[in-house]
């Protein structure tokens, strides 16, 4: 297609408003928030929402407060729950979703019914849900009284104002915990590395492993964050707020997984059953590897879902609630209630390195596939 | 969008398939699933139907007496008016997604130049950021963006007095830019099934970048259209955090307002659960009536599937 070069100007002039609104509204204001985090805009609320307002560069000094900062215990708690929050979330869609999607896949009598109502909570807005399961988990009622339907008196938890924790650590181990955590996982790839007989793979996993741990051993453990000890754990008054997000999300799982189940050929599973294998070994061994992609997807949707999850979560428990709430919430509080720009721009950019992390393998590993097909 | 849809008529079952689970078993199952999924749904509207002193947290879970209808009334005067600023936003902002992200996937999927992916995969990575890390530069963007009302001269016309932020202008920009990511990605993948002779021949024939968007692409979109529109419309319509930041009372979209509205402690919770069921009306009905089009949506968000 040679010399078509004013239908190709049009092709480049119909793609240009787009380009230019999402370099300047993606990349552009990424730019700036990252900027403005590395300012002092509004921590002197005079400033913050004068026409002129004098901002000065203070360097990573919100990122360091965040992190290390006695007046932040608050965000720190946030990240724990996000960790906590997306680990169960995402259990729970693929548990939940996978399972349901095996019993549909064995053509029950009005299969269309049952999808619809296992899919409709996809349709809502997070806030409607969790207006809904607010009223579910109200600790006298809802939920709780579940019991005296058999008989028995009614349950005692209460959902969204719990403020217990379980698995406390302090936050001073953190630098320990991650560093022993990834320098296990690299001893991991280092073996498998070696077993396939990838030697340089091999060396340097381990290499890094070994530097890990060392510092693990000697360094970490003098390592303070904080000045005094602070505990952070897995808060329970979360676990309403997952069983609601799952409610409304593992539809998506289920979908996801059924579309697979649909594209595994029958002569497969007749194959496998013709060479002996019971319904349990078809499944472990023939099914569900070839729905191990379907499953890496849908971990990454909903992890970068959860890590920004946050109308769910002010729907539940409200904005104040510091037991429950997620970075997300935090960054706007912090931005548009108490005008710390700046503060909420660090706490901004967080989120999306957090969400890079998941996210740009996906992409980066999705387009060099179809470039290599094209 | 390689991704086998489920289609709504179920693949004949084979005789033979008979598992270690009986059929009984297997249908107990899918009972207690829809449980778990009806359940809250029973509650919300049973609760939307009580009247405020039939409220008490004991008898949660009965079906009320006397149906108090008067809940809806009351939560459409509170919320009435943020359902019309939501319907206005959503349809608006839809088609204009909807048609930019055509006229993208159009030009990516047939007209590849080098370095087509790679663009195409910067552009979607605005798909998957965390708006807050784009909020206060877009705040400030919205509130810098206005002018008093002037007069053309030579025209004699009169502009009105504009400001961005608060009015419901900002929220559709909002929504339109960061919708096209979605929104192209899902007609690039529609038209990448079209076939590419069908543009060769009509090359052939003389037509030009838009000849053939309007006598070939266009009449086949028809579907791609409804999947986009559909989605694009849920999503627009279930969105808060820029319902949150953007708008003033004037223009606050309905999740906005229901957060406001089931937010006060003192609420009576029939008034919360009908304002709900007012919230999630639109689009629940977009989904029994259209759900084989909008799991299409939500497949193609995987991006591969």
């Amino acid at each position: 297609m040679k010399g078509l070069s004013r239908d190709r100007l049009w092709s480049i002039a119909v793609l240009l408003p787009s380009i230019l609104l999402l370099a300047v509204f993606v990349y552009g204001f990424i730019a700036r928030t990252v900027y403005v985090s590395l300012t002092d805009w509004g921590n002197d609320p005079a400033q913050a929402l004068a026409l002129d307002p004098i901002i000065r560069w203070v360097g990573l000094a919100n990122y360091q407060e965040l992190f290390t900062g006695f007046l932040q215990g608050r965000f720190r708690q946030e990240l724990v729950n996000t960790i906590f929050f997306t680990l169960f979330f995402i259990l729970g869609c693929l548990g939940l979703g996978l399972g349901l999607a095996l019993v549909l896949d064995r053509n029950p009598r009005g299969e269309g019914l049952w999808r619809t109502i296992f899919l409709f909570p996809m349709s809502l807005s997070f806030i409607v849900t969790g207006t809904i399961w607010r009223w579910m988990l109200q600790p006298q009622g809802g939920v709780n009284q579940f019991p005296n339907a058999v008989g028995l008196p009614a349950g005692q938890f209460s959902w969204l104002s719990s403020t217990d924790a379980v698995w406390k650590f302090d936050w001073n181990a953190l630098p320990l915990i991650t560093a022993s955590v990834v320098g296990l996982v690299l001893i991991l790839l280092a073996v498998r590395a070696a077993r396939a007989g990838d030697r340089t793979r091999a060396i340097v996993s381990g290499l890094c492993a070994a530097l890990l741990l060392g510092w693990a051993l000697f360094i970490g453990p003098n390592v303070r964050l904080l000045p005094a000890p602070e505990l952070h754990g897995f808060n329970l008054a979360l676990i309403g707020i997952i069983i609601a997000a799952v409610w409304q999300m593992s539809g998506y799982t289920m979908a996801l997984y059924l579309a697979g189940l649909r594209g595994i050929p029958e002569e497969l599973r007749e194959a496998a059953k013709v060479d002996g294998a019971s319904d349990f070994g078809m499944y472990r061994h023939v099914i569900f590897p070839l729905l191990a992609p379907i499953t890496l997807s849908a971990m990454i949707i909903l992890g970068h879902i959860s890590l920004k999850i946050f109308d769910l979560v002010y729907a539940m428990t409200g904005p104040d609630n510091t037991y429950t709430s997620v970075p997300a919430l935090n960054m706007y509080l912090t931005s548009f209630r108490q005008n710390q720009f700046a503060l909420g721009a660090a706490i901004g950019t967080i989120l999306l390195i957090l969400v890079a992390f998941v996210i740009v393998p996906y992409l980066t590993s999705s387009f060099r596939g179809e470039e290599g097909h094209a | 969008m390689t991704t086998t849809v489920p289609t709504t008529t179920a693949s004949p079952a084979p005789a033979s398939r008979r598992f270690g689970l009986s059929r009984a078993g297997l249908y107990a199952l899918l009972v207690v699933a829809a449980l778990f999924f009806l359940l809250p749904i029973y509650l919300l509207i049973a609760t939307a139907l009580k009247s405020p002193d039939a409220i008490n947290l004991a008898t949660t879970w009965q079906w009320p007496r006397a149906l108090n209808w008067a809940s809806f009334a009351e939560a459409w005067a509170k919320i009435g008016g943020n359902v019309g600023n939501s319907l206005f936003l959503a349809i608006v902002a839809t088609l204009i997604s909807a048609m930019m992200g055509s006229l993208n996937g159009y030009a990516l999927s047939k007209w590849k130049f080098r370095g087509a992916n790679i663009l195409f995969a910067l552009m979607l990575f605005g798909m998957f950021i965390p708006y807050q890390a784009v909020l206060i530069p877009l705040f400030q963007f919205v509130r810098s963006i206005g002018w008093e009302s002037f007069v053309i001269p030579g025209f004699n016309i009169t502009v009105p007095e504009f400001t961005l932020y608060g009015s419901i202008w900002a929220l559709i920009l909002a929504h339109v830019v960061y919708g096209l990511p979605i929104t192209t990605l899902i007609f690039r993948n529609y038209y990448a099934e079209v076939p590419d002779a069908l543009v060769e021949a009509a090359t052939i024939d003389g037509a030009g970048f838009w000849s053939i968007y309007r006598q070939v692409i266009f009449p086949l979109s028809v579907p791609g259209f409804v999947v986009v529109i559909i989605w694009q419309f849920t999503q627009v319509w279930n969105e808060f955090l820029f319902a949150a930041t953007l708008t003033n009372t004037s223009s606050q979209p309905v999740t906005y307002a229901l957060s406001q509205l089931a937010g006060g402690q003192a609420v009576s919770w029939n008034l919360p659960m009908a304002g709900a069921i007012l919230a999630a009306l639109p689009t629940l009905l977009v989904y029994i009536l259209l759900g084989r089009y909008f799991v299409r949506g939500l497949l193609a968000g995987s991006v591969k599937g």
